[in-house]
C-alpha cells in the first residue's frame, strides 16, 4: 500500500500572504486539495463546517493563534485526532517544543524547504489515514464507546475489577439444522443472524467480545461503565428475540426453517481487561460470574423460556420488565443454589 | 551583504516555478507597505504587540525572498515589539524602510 501518493484536504492556518501562497502552491502541487484560513477562529469555523486530512498551523496570528487552536481542537472529540503540523520562524523553536508538547504532530521551519514540506506532510496524511483506519476496524468490532476509548487511552493488558451485566447467547437446535442444508447456507445464516444480534447488543451500550460457533458473549457495563447495565443487558435480549421473530417470518417464507435461541443473563464483580499479546487482544471477562451465565443459558433449554437471568440481574433493573421466578437451580459445580427469573416482553 | 542573497531567491525560483515567483514578488511588494504603515502606527499608538506582529510577517517575508538585512532589521524591532520597549526603536524604522525600499526594488527587477 502506498497511500502517501493520494491527495489529502490540506489546511493551511496563516496571517501572512506569502506564505499562505507559497504553502498553498507548494502543496498543490504535490496534489493535495488545499483550503487556507488567515487566523485560527476562521480555521475553527472551517473544521467544523468540513473535514480535513491536516492542518499547517502557524503559532502567531490576531485574533486566535495556533496555541489556542490546539487548545480548541484536543478539547473537540472530532478534531483531536487531526494531525496538525506547525509552521514557523527558525528562532521561534522554543514555542514549537511547546507546541509538540500540547499535542502537534510535527513542525516545519519557514521559510519552508519542499523536500521536508512533503515528507512531513506526507508522514502526517499515512498518520491521519492509519488513525482513520484504526477507527474504522475499532467500530467493526467494538462499540462506537468502546473504539473512542481504545482512541484516547489506548490499551493496556492489565485487568481489574467491575460490576457488569454478562451475557450468552446460542442457537437452540443449531446443529440438526445445519446438517440439512449447504455450508454456504450455513454461514450466510450464521451472519445475518449475528448482524442482527450485534445490533441489538451494541444498539444497548453491549460488546460483544466472543462469537464461538453459533454462540456469542457480550458484557454489559465494561469496559465503559454504565450505572444502568441490568436494564441494557435485559433490553438487549428482549430486541434480540424481536429480531429474530422477524427474521424467522422470513425464513418462513423462504420456506427455510426456524431458529430458536437461549439467551443467559448474570451479574457480579468479574475481572475485565484485554487478553492477548499486543498484537491481537480482545476484550473480555472471567470470574463467577461468567461461568453463572453460561449455565443459565444452557439452563433455557430445560426451562424452554429464551430468556434466563438471575437474581442479582433481576434485583438491579430499575426499568418494568415482566419477570417471573423459576425458582432456585442447583448447576453442577455449584455448591449453591441460584434463583433463576424469566424475562418476557 | 547582497540586498537580495542570489542563492535562496533562485532556489524559491526553482521551487515555485517562473510564473508563480511574480504572483509571489507581488504579494511581497502589496504587502510591503501595508506591514511599515503597520510598524510606524504601532509605534505613535504604543502598540507593542501590533509593531511586533508586523515586524513578524515582515522578516518572514523577507527570509523567504533572501533579503538578509531586511529579515535581520525587522528582527531586531520584532524583539523590541515583544520586549515592550518601543522607546528602543530610535532610527530603527528609518534604516528598516531604507532596506525595504532597496529589496521591494531589487524584487522587482528580478521579475521576468
Amino acid at each position: 500500500m502506498n497511500a502517501t501518493h493520494e491527495p489529502g484536504r490540506m489546511l493551511i492556518v496563516d496571517d501572512n500572504r506569502v506564505n499562505r501562497l507559497l504553502l498553498t502552491h507548494a502543496l498543490e502541487q504535490n496534489g493535495h486539495h488545499v483550503s487556507t484560513a488567515e487566523n485560527g477562529k476562521i480555521a475553527m469555523e472551517m473544521l467544523r463546517e468540513k473535514s480535513y486530512d491536516v492542518i499547517l498551523l502557524d503559532i502567531d496570528m490576531p485574533v486566535m493563534n495556533g496555541f489556542e487552536v490546539l487548545e480548541a481542537l484536543l478539547s473537540d472529540n472530532e478534531l483531536r485526532d487531526l494531525p496538525v503540523v506547525m509552521t514557523s520562524a527558525s528562532d521561534e523553536l522554543d514555542r514549537v517544543v511547546k507546541c509538540i508538547e500540547m499535542g502537534a504532530e510535527d513542525y516545519l521551519v519557514k521559510p519552508l524547504n519542499p523536500i521536508l514540506l512533503r515528507a512531513r506532510v506526507n508522514a502526517s496524511l499515512e498518520k491521519k489515514r492509519l488513525r482513520d483506519q484504526q477507527r474504522k476496524l475499532f467500530r467493526t468490532f467494538a462499540t462506537p464507546e468502546v473504539a473512542e476509548q481504545l482512541l484516547r487511552e489506548g490499551f493496556s493488558l492489565g485487568g481489574k475489577y467491575v460490576t457488569a451485566s454478562v451475557m450468552f447467547a446460542d442457537i437452540r437446535s443449531f446443529t440438526s439444522l445445519s446438517e440439512k442444508q449447504e455450508p454456504t447456507e450455513t454461514i450466510e445464516l450464521l451472519n445475518n443472524y449475528f448482524a442482527l444480534m450485534f445490533d441489538a447488543i451494541t444498539g444497548h451500550h453491549g460488546t460483544v467480545n466472543q462469537m464461538e460457533g453459533d454462540g456469542m458473549m457480550a458484557i454489559f457495563g465494561a469496559p465503559v461503565f454504565h450505572e444502568r447495565h441490568h436494564d441494557h443487558a435485559v433490553r438487549a435480549s428482549l430486541e434480540m428475540i424481536d429480531l429474530l421473530n422477524v427474521f424467522n417470518e422470513q425464513r418462513a417464507v423462504q420456506g427455510k426453517g426456524q431458529i430458536k435461541i437461549g439467551i443467559g443473563i448474570a451479574t457480579g464483580r468479574v475481572i475485565a481487561g484485554y487478553t492477548g499479546t499486543q498484537h491481537r487482544a480482545t476484550y473480555t471477562c472471567v470470574g463467577d460470574t461468567v461461568n453463572i451465565a453460561a449455565r443459565i443459558e444452557k439452563h433455557t433449554k430445560i426451562a424452554e423460556q429464551p430468556i434466563l437471568i438471575d437474581r442479582a440481574t433481576r434485583d438491579g433493573l430499575s426499568e418494568d420488565f415482566k419477570t417471573e421466578d423459576l425458582g432456585d437451580v442447583m448447576f453442577a459445580g455449584k455448591e449453591q443454589a441460584i434463583k433463576i427469573f424469566s424475562v418476557s416482553a | 551583504m547582497p540586498v537580495i542573497d542570489r542563492t535562496t531567491f533562485n532556489e524559491l525560483k526553482q521551487i515555485s516555478g517562473a510564473e508563480f515567483i511574480n504572483e509571489l514578488i507581488d504579494t511581497f511588494l502589496d504587502d510591503a507597505p501595508r506591514l511599515y504603515a503597520e510598524l510606524k502606527s504601532g509605534l505613535a499608538e504604543g502598540n507593542a504587540d501590533s509593531f511586533r506582529r508586523a515586524a513578524h510577517s515582515l522578516k518572514s517575508n523577507a527570509a523567504t525572498f533572501g533579503a538578509g538585512r531586511l529579515a535581520e532589521l525587522a528582527k531586531d524591532l520584532e524583539g523590541i515589539g515583544r520586549e515592550n520597549r518601543l522607546g528602543d526603536t530610535g532610527d530603527r524604522l528609518n534604516v528598516l524602510n531604507e532596506a525595504l525600499v532597496s529589496a521591494c526594488d531589487e524584487l522587482r527587477g528580478l521579475k521576468s
